[in-house]
This record gives structure tokens, sequence and C-alpha cells, in this order.
């Protein structure tokens, strides 16, 4: 615990100074032409210095990626998007185009910022506002460092990991979600810009959360985030990312790539608190998030449990999925949607059972409010092989008014006999009985929608991490804003 | 505390409440009783301000201003509780964890400072004790798998902790046996005071045994057809509601 504190001091001191120059790669201060081609891909490698492999398997992945349809099966809908219309890399903002102090922030914003408690000087980093360098953030994210190499969990940017430990890259990457696999994630493959990477040795318990830490280094991380994790045997580790508050963010696409590798009785706990700008109340603008994630459970006994509490976005298009090839292996996915306003989520996971006696649990909460559409969309496989395997599934939706969506996909595949599937699905609509008895109590309408909401979702939030399950319950019932009377 | 006049109210287009009339002092007691279909409950939730029950006519002030003016919640805030007769379930809210947010709620609206855990805590464990809740009931998720005496208990604590000034009781005896009766009773007759009235609704004389009223109406038709001392609770208990022109509901 003791360990905790000071991290979370020293996450603290960190955000009060400008630490994000001193964990990104630097880099000089230039921007490729828009749109997207190989020149454009050669330009990004050559600007990471990337070994050739890295360079051919961004250029395999670009002239796939010209061939393959956008996926189409979800049920999201928005305009085709010009895919030359983008900048692919520029440096990151500099201070001098940020706001010059929080008076020039959206008050929308600043009043978020508020509810959910968040320190001054943390909001001023969060909105992008010029601070005064008054901290040499190297040198704390060098004890960071340090107190983890010192167990020999190695925790950096990707561009750092490509260039000091390129084995590790070159044998994981790509791994789990192959170049190839769907149209956003292979145009991350192509485009990537940089992301995190960890790997925990044999046998090692990472001595913190990487959450808090991540907080600060997500400012600069871009549109095209690229994450991977190895637990080697026997280790453990817990990762959060997101943040509760919105950022000040100018990119409308976001396809990012996170894998997840567990080797024999490794585990690996991924926390997803996504709160990217939604879009206003007619919804325009907002982040289209077209995530891939994955995890393989590549050993026996191995463990990748995922917690997402997804409430951000205009669009949200992702599936965090466990492959549990060891015999043994147990997958976990616990997701709360909320979507209000024009909000459009269809998110799920997909469990593949390859190995003996693997298990799964799902549990989906899908908060839908205004005129949005939350679907769940999730795969339960059972391989011919998988003897013995189980699965437990329950999803939840609760409609919030009359113009909303609830929509639950659950697909079903079993070919071993042994195998055991559950699945549980309900669909409600927040009672008036149960508002009017909270406002006879005291609580205002909101009050008692953030209530009755976080009540619903109270076996995902309890997976989150404590110091963020806390932000994350009043997350709930800001997103929920406005969605009554 | 509270001055009723010539109260109509409609539920889906029909009039359920045809002219009430009722005035409680500080202090008071009183006692509604009634046939089913009678109006009863309507009372307790147009006091309270439900949705879906439109006043067509008359007036409800309330310490002197209008009550029909006010929002549920500024009502609890302003010192009105009811109790209901079917308390709602909320899945994954821990007792403790609704009678804090309602505590802090109500006090943020009078603009008085919200509790820390310790303070909380203690207070409700002092209203537990009296009320036989014990700390396992106040984990578990409000009213969900509660038996009736639970409920009502429950209730009767949430009543105790919001420290309200006029409580209705909507036929808090229901589904007890005389042991939780006389609990839950016993956790009312705590709550009187001179500052604080209360409108006990009930169907049978058997609580007011136990609840002592001051004065006892009678509700039929949506007009209050008769009023007196306690003395007329156990003249119903034996004639019956017949002559209120209802049938016999027992």
């Amino acid at each position: 615990m003791a360990a905790v504190t000071e991290t979370v001091e020293q996450v603290q001191a960190v955000a009060d100074g400008k630490y994000k120059y001193g964990f990104v790669t630097d880099i000089e201060a230039d921007t490729a032409p828009k749109g997207l081609n190989e020149d454009i891909i050669r330009f990004i490698s050559a600007k990471k210095n990337e070994p050739e492999w890295l360079l051919d398997w961004r250029l395999k992945a670009y002239r796939h990626w010209l061939k393959m349809p956008e996926p189409e099966w979800a049920m999201v809908d928005f305009p085709p998007i010009d895919y030359q219309d983008a900048y692919y890399y520029s440096a990151p903002k500099s201070d001098t185009d940020g706001p010059k102090s929080l008076d020039e922030v959206d008050p929308e914003l600043l009043r978020t910022y508020e509810k959910l408690g968040i320190p001054l000087q943390e909001q001023e980093r969060l909105a992008g506002v010029a601070v005064d360098a008054v901290f040499d953030s190297v040198s704390v994210a060098t004890t960071y460092k340090k107190k983890l190499e010192e167990v020999g969990v190695i925790f950096c940017s990707m561009s750092e990991a490509v260039e000091n430990h390129p084995d590790l890259v070159r044998e994981y990457l790509g791994s789990v979600v192959p170049y190839s696999d769907n149209k956003h994630a292979t145009l991350n493959s192509a485009a990537f810009t940089d992301g995190s990477f960890v790997y925990v040795p044999k046998g090692v318990r990472c001595p913190m959360e990487l959450s808090t830490y991540f907080r600060i280094n997500a400012a600069n991380t871009g549109q095209f985030e690229r994450t991977l994790i190895i637990a080697d045997e026997g280790s453990y580790v817990s990762y959060l990312e997101g943040c509760t508050a919105p950022m000040r963010d100018e990119n409308q696409l976001h396809a990012a790539v996170v894998e997840l590798v567990a080797l024999d009785d490794a585990e690996i706990k991924y926390s997803t608190v996504q709160n990217w700008y939604p879009g206003d109340e007619n919804g325009v603008g907002g982040i289209y998030n077209f995530v891939t994630k994955r995890g393989a459970c590549r050993g026996r006994n191995s463990k990748i449990s995922w917690t997402q509490v997804e409430t951000g976005s205009a669009i949200t298009w992702k599936y965090p999925s466990c492959i549990l090839q060891g015999d043994n292996s147990v997958g976990e996915f616990y997701s709360v949607a909320i979507t209000n306003n024009y909000q459009q989520a269809d998110t799920g996971t997909k469990m593949i059972h390859i190995g003996k006696n693997t298990s799964s649990t799902i549990i989906a909460k899908g908060i839908a409010a205004g005129k949005s559409n939350s679907t769940y969309r999730g795969l339960v496989k059972i391989q011919p092989g998988a003897k013995g395997a189980r699965n437990y599934t329950q999803c939840d939706s609760l409609l919030i008014g009359d113009k909303c969506g609830a929509h639950t996909v659950p697909y079903i595949e079993s070919r071993n006999r042994s195998g055991r599937v559950e699945h549980e699905a309900t669909t409600a609509k927040i009672g008036e009985d149960q508002m009017f008895y909270c406002q006879q109590r005291g609580l205002s309408e909101e009050e008692a929608v953030a209530l009755i909401v976080n009540g619903f979702c109270k076996e995902v939030l309890q997976e989150l991490p404590m110091e963020f399950a806390v932000e994350a319950q009043k997350l709930v019932g800001i997103s929920l804003e406005g969605s009554v009377g | 505390m509270l001055e009723i006049k010539d109260l109509h109210v409609t539920v889906d287009g029909a009039e359920i409440l045809k002219g009430i009339d009722l005035a409680i002092a500080p202090g008071e007691v009183h006692a509604i009783m009634g046939p089913n279909g009678s109006g009863k409950s309507t009372l307790s939730y147009v006091l309270a301000g439900r949705d879906g029950y439109e006043v067509t006519g008359g007036s409800i002030l309330y310490k002197g201003e209008d009550l029909l003016e006010m929002a549920p919640e500024e009502r609890a805030a302003a010192g009105v509780f009811l109790a209901f007769q079917y308390p709602i379930e909320i899945p994954g809210v821990a007792s403790m964890t609704f009678l804090k947010t309602a505590l802090n709620a109500v006090r943020k609206q009078r603009g008085e400072s919200e509790l820390d855990a310790m303070q909380f805590l203690k207070l409700v464990r002092e209203k537990a004790k009296l009320l036989n809740v014990t700390d396992d009931m106040l984990k578990r998720a409000v009213n969900v798998g509660f038996s009736g005496g639970e409920k009502k208990r429950n209730e009767v604590l949430q009543m105790a902790v919001l420290n309200p000034t006029l409580a209705v009781l909507d036929e808090t005896d229901s589904g007890l046996d005389i042991d939780a009766l006389k609990v839950v009773a016993d956790g009312v007759n705590a709550l009187r005071g001179p500052d604080r009235s209360m409108l006990v609704i009930t169907h049978y004389q058997r609580l007011l045994d136990y609840i002592v009223p001051d004065r006892v109406h009678v509700l039929a038709h949506g007009r209050i057809a008769r009023s007196g001392g306690k003395e007329l609770a156990h003249e119903l208990e034996a004639k019956g509601y017949a002559e209120f022109g209802a049938n016999e509901a027992a």
C-alpha cells in the first residue's frame, strides 16, 4: 500500500509538470503531408529509426489494407471515412498551440472536471493548457523506471521498445492481432505512431498498477496507438488505460490495437475507462473509436481479464477478446457501455476456447439513453479440442427514455460435446417507481439516475482498480446528464 | 403544519379524490382509514408529488407554503417523508449507500454540510439498533430479497435518518405479523414529538392500537366521510366500512 501511495504522489507531482516530454520519443517539429501512401509510411518509420523488418511489416500491412473492405456488420452508422483527408504523422502539439489558461477552455469541459474532482493543475494538463515547466520530469520518470527495473519489468513507449528490445517486439508484435486482421487494425499496423510496451519477466508480480503512470503518458499517443503487453511465466500485471476525464483531442478516428500475451501461469488484468469526446447533443462531432483488443492465453493456467467502462466517443467499435489456448486458461470480460444523445456503441467480446478445461466469464451491461443505440455483440466459440470448456455470459440492458435502443447479439459455436455454455440476458427500463422512490428520499432526477445505473453496473465497476472505481462511478452519472426530464 | 383544502385529484382521467379537507397541527398524529379503492394511497402520492396524479382543484399548504409547486425532492428536503406501502427494490445499491446518498442530498438542499463516513455510520448504527436492522441488512441491496417485515423496518429506518417533519405512512402495517408490527410501531412512536406530524394510512384498526392517533378520518369514495377521535377506529373495527357504502373488504 505504501508503495502505491508513494506512486500516486509521484505521479501527481509529475502531472503538475510537463511530464509528457520526458516519456514520448523525441520528435522534431515537422509534419508529413496529408493522406496515406507508402512514402508516408517510410517517413514515419524513418522518423522513428525503425529497423527494416518493421518497415517491411508496415508496408505489408498497408498494401493489404488497400484491398480490404470496411467491416460492415456492426450496428453503427456513419458516412464513409476519407482516409486521405487526415494527417498520419505530425509532431505532438506544442504548448503554444493550446489554450493559454483555463479561461480559454470550453466551460462544459471544466464543469465535468469539477464534478470528477480533478485537481486544478491536472485539469490544465488534460485540457492542454500551456503550463510552465517547473519540474525536471525526466528525473522522476527515471526513478519510476528504476523501481520497475529492479524487478526486471520493462515499461516504455513502443518506439523505445523497438529500439531497446527489438527481439521481444519482433517476436510478439502482430502475434495476437495479425497485420491482416481487420481494416482498422491493419491501418494501425501500417501507420501506428506510438503506444506502450510492457514485459513482465518470469515469476514477477509487477509491484505497481501500471495505471496512473499511463494516465500521463496518454497525452500524446495519438490516434493510432499500439500496445503490447507480455506476461512471462508465473507473472502478474495490472494495467489501466485511459482516463475518466475527457481529453482535448482533435483526431476523429482512433484505430488502436492492443495485444496481450500471457504465458504459463501468468495473469494480465487490463482495465479501460474510455471517455473520449462523444459529440454534442445533436450528434455533431465526436470520436470514432475503432479499437482491436485481443489477448492470448498461450500458457497453461494463464488468465486474461478485460474490464472496460465505455462512456465516450460518438461511435465505439470494440471487442476485447481472449484466445484461450493453454489448458485451464481463463478469460474474463466485464463491460459497461453507456450511450447518450446520438452515441452508438457496438461492443462485446470473443472467447475462443482451444485448450482443455478453459473457462470464460462475460458480464456486459449496456445502458442507453437519449437517441442512442447500444449493442452487445459477442462470440463464444468452443473448438473440437476444448474438452470441458465452460462459459457463463450475462448481458443486461437498461433503457432510459423511449427513443433509445439496446440490442444483444450473442453468437455461440460449440464443437465439443463436453462444452457448457450459459447465456442470460435481460432488458429493462429504468423504473418510474425507482425514480420516484429516490426522489422522495431527496435525490434529484440526475442523482437518482446515477445511483440506479451505478447499482446496475456494480458487478463490473467492482472489477476496476480501487482508485479508479470511485471516479468511474461519478463518470457514470455525468455521462447520463440530461437523459431524463 | 399541513392544510389540505378541497383537494381534487384525477388519475388517468378518473377523479379519485373529490374534495378533501384536512388540517394537521404540529405534533399531531392523524390516521386515515378507509376501504380499498377509497383513495388513501392516492392522497399519499399527491403529498409526495408523484407523476401521473393530476390535481384539478384545491390546495395543499405545508408550513404555509404551496406544496404542489414543489418537486418531489424539494418536498423531501422540506421534511416530507413517505413510507411506501410497497418499498421499491434498487438492485446493486447497498442500503447503507442509499441512506447516505439520500441524507446528503437532503442536507445539501437544506444548505447543510454533508456528513463524513464516520459521522454517518454512527448515526445509522444508533437508529438501526432501535429497529433491529442489522449490519447485514444495511449491506444488502435496497429492499432486494427483503422480507415484508425487513422492508417496513427499512422504511422506518430511512425515516429516522432523514428526520422529517411530516411523515406519511402508507399501510405500514400491511404484511406484518404481530411481532414485526410492534417493532415498527415502536420505531414510529420513538419519532413522535411536538415538531413532527404524522399521517398514518391504514385499512385496519390494529396498527392504531400501537400508534395511537389524535384524530381518525374515514376516507370513502374520495371524500372524508367522517372524522373523530381514536375511538372512531374501534367503532370501525366493530362495524366495518359498510355504512360508508363499501363492500366489506377484510
